[in-house]
């Protein structure tokens, strides 16, 4: 039995909506949420010696303003009312695969994410997390607009 | 057009630059390349001992760790494929990372500058030994950059510094106190001439290169970048980018280079297989040229030591193995290891040596563009070679050129800041007054010419090694005990790929 809905989350309204609805759904399924904000960096990405030498820190304070600007005031404006159970994780990594591995590891539900409405080029070119984890998810992905 | 009393002012400036920098740069390079004359084998004939220094490093390291880099590549490659990162170390500096940012401080002018002036002045058969140098630079570099983490400072707040200033100091402070205060002298004096290879092959010889090739591609002399003061004011505008990213921290200038270089140095190889798709007859002869002519039975002994003392000099120039400058961009790695860092650090010689330079050795040879002794010998000689077959290439080249410049200039910027910090701690003004006094550099270098500029440049930089392979030599028995014991425990299937841990 799924015990979880995962949602992600990038500080955009269209996110803020889709922690709405998965909020409502996990109250209906009685199941856990949790609310995630990946931030984007690849293993591969070319860097320069300043940058990697200050790697650990970048990656503090990215995960610090990550939590407290993006996930924080979700986590504490689901959990007011008590009545669900909402955790807040902050990762680093490729968005669409690092939801998938939180979908598996929190034996979620399904993923919920806001639609990016980004250009039809843009997409194109650079790919976007909802398209990307309808590829890659083995639970069902909800898009909310 | 700027008036002739303009011009004349100009061609002063540039001039005045030059003559200041010319005797400098040639009393540094006498002590520098002190050479012993060996008559006895030919006349004429001299053997810089520096360069000595530097092969028998290489030549001593992979006898003493019995070939390391050669058994060490299929690993290497593993490590920095990602197959051994955790998954919980995600988001730190990879084996990857730390390679990429490493190659792109060493891919750059070397490559193409510097192939094209040791065939110039040995032949073509200094390309065996250019790739002897890059086989045997491999060891060294997976030393230095062993002993770069194992003796790294990780501060409280998470940021980490590393090179041969840290191993020495500390390293030697291991062996035996006496040994410590040595270790600090060496690592005094490595930090000093880090600043002046940063200055000069780190940034003069970039800032050189990357005019006379804009210059080349611009209409010469007779272009727009022909003028007196052409120069300086190349120098000047490069010198603003340049310190918009290392004054003004406007990352986002050198995140692009960062990410356009490695492409580059792809279109790079590219290009110069084109060179040879389309001389495809032409490439068995020029092998030939190569093996042949290293051993050049014509010239005698003499001129065999000639064409070696040029492919070896130019090579420790473009890979900078034994140098311990990679040791300073590789120590960021995250890794629990030291000697994983010294797998994948063998790749670097490789990549940068034995196949790039190798790749425009060939393109320069095929089209026998070296042999033309109207074009100064440096990066004007590949251009040639490009030209030869597609008219725009030397465009395509000239912007290769810049953007590697470029990027050498930022990463050698770091290594000069590292050594000015360990000499005078770290304080803003250490860090502001360094980088006004890089900048300054870039104009001084793209206003100089290029033998002053080289002759500086390979100094300087082969300085460096002195203290830094004192201290390899000191601490062999600390790698090889590293290196050996994590290649045992490897065998023994103790450390295993992420995938295949339970």
């Amino acid at each position: 039995m799924p015990e979880s809905i995962v949602v992600g989350l990038d500080g955009s309204e269209a996110s803020g909506r889709a922690a709405e609805a998965a909020a409502d759904a996990a109250r209906r399924h009685d199941l856990r949420l949790l609310l995630a904000c990946v931030v984007p960096w690849s293993p591969y990405s070319f860097t320069s010696a300043e940058e990697n030498e200050r790697r650990s820190v970048e990656k503090e304070r990215e995960a610090t303003a990550a939590r407290e600007r993006v996930l924080d005031p979700v986590v504490t404006r689901l959990s007011a009312p008590g009545d669900l159970e909402v955790e807040g994780v902050v990762r680093h990594g490729h968005p669409a695969e690092t939801l998938v591995s939180l979908a598996r590891d929190y034996d979620a539900a399904w993923i919920t994410v806001g639609r990016v409405g980004q250009s039809r080029v843009r997409t194109m070119l650079f790919g976007s997390t909802p398209s990307s984890l309808i590829q890659l998810s083995p639970v069902p992905v909800l898009v909310v607009p | 057009m700027p008036s002739t009393s303009d011009s004349l002012l100009a061609a002063t400036f540039d001039e005045q630059v030059d003559s200041f920098f010319a005797p400098v740069s040639e009393w540094i390079t006498a002590v520098v390349f002190f050479a012993i004359p060996l008559d006895f084998i030919d006349e004429g004939v001299v053997l810089p001992l520096i360069v000595v220094w530097l092969v028998i490093a290489g030549f001593f390291f992979t006898v003493y760790l019995r070939g390391f880099q050669f058994r060490a590549f299929k690993h290497a490659i593993q490590l920095a494929r990602g197959d051994y990162n955790d998954p919980r170390d995600a988001g730190e500096v990879t084996h990857f990372q730390a390679l990429a940012t490493a190659v792109s401080g060493t891919v750059g002018l070397g490559n193409i500058a510097g192939v094209a002036v040791a065939i110039s002045l040995g032949g073509p058969g200094a390309t065996l030994w250019m790739i002897i140098a890059g086989l045997v630079g491999m060891c060294t570099k997976g030393v230095e950059c062993t002993l770069g983490v194992k003796y790294r400072n990780v501060y409280a707040d998470g940021r980490v510094s590393g090179g041969p200033m840290y191993y020495l100091t500390k390293g030697l402070k291991e062996k035996s106190p006496k040994l410590g205060t040595f270790g600090k002298v060496l690592a005094v004096l490595f930090c000093i001439f880090t600043l002046g290879g940063a200055v000069g092959g780190g940034n003069m010889f970039q800032a050189n290169q990357a005019f006379s090739q804009a210059q080349s591609v611009t209409g010469g002399a007779d272009g727009p970048l022909g003028g007196g003061a052409a120069g300086a004011i190349f120098g000047l505008i490069l010198a603003l980018f340049v310190g918009a990213v290392i004054i003004g921290g406007i990352r986002s200038i050198a995140r692009v280079t960062d990410k356009l270089v490695p492409f580059m140095a792809v279109f790079y190889v590219i290009a110069c297989l084109t060179v040879l798709i389309a001389n495809l007859t032409a490439v068995p002869e020029a092998l030939w040229a190569i093996v042949s002519q290293a051993f050049t039975p014509e010239a005698g002994f003499g001129g065999v030591v000639g064409v070696l003392i040029q492919g070896f000099r130019r090579a420790a120039f473009s890979n900078e193995a034994g140098l311990g400058s990679a040791a300073i961009a590789h120590s960021a790695v995250k890794t629990s290891e030291p000697a994983t860092e010294g797998h994948v650090a063998v790749l670097e010689p490789f990549i940068d040596t034995v196949v790039i330079c190798t790749m425009t050795a060939l393109a320069i040879v095929i089209t026998g563009t070296y042999a033309d002794e109207a074009s100064a010998p440096g990066v004007q000689t590949t251009s040639a070679a490009f030209g030869t077959v597609v008219g725009w290439f030397p465009i395509v080249l000239a912007v290769a050129v810049v953007l590697f410049a470029y990027s050498t200039m930022l990463a050698w910027s770091y290594y000069g800041l590292k050594a000015a910090t360990y000499l005078f701690g770290e304080s803003m003004l250490v860090d502001r007054t360094w980088k006004l006094i890089f900048c300054i550099f870039v104009v001084i270098g793209a206003s100089s010419t290029l033998d002053a500029v080289i002759g500086f440049s390979d100094s300087m930089i082969f300085l460096m090694s002195l203290p830094n392979i004192i201290g390899l030599y000191i601490l062999a028995r600390v790698v090889k005990k590293e290196l050996f014991g994590y290649r045992a425990r490897l065998e023994q299937g103790e450390i295993l790929p992420v995938a295949e841990r339970t």
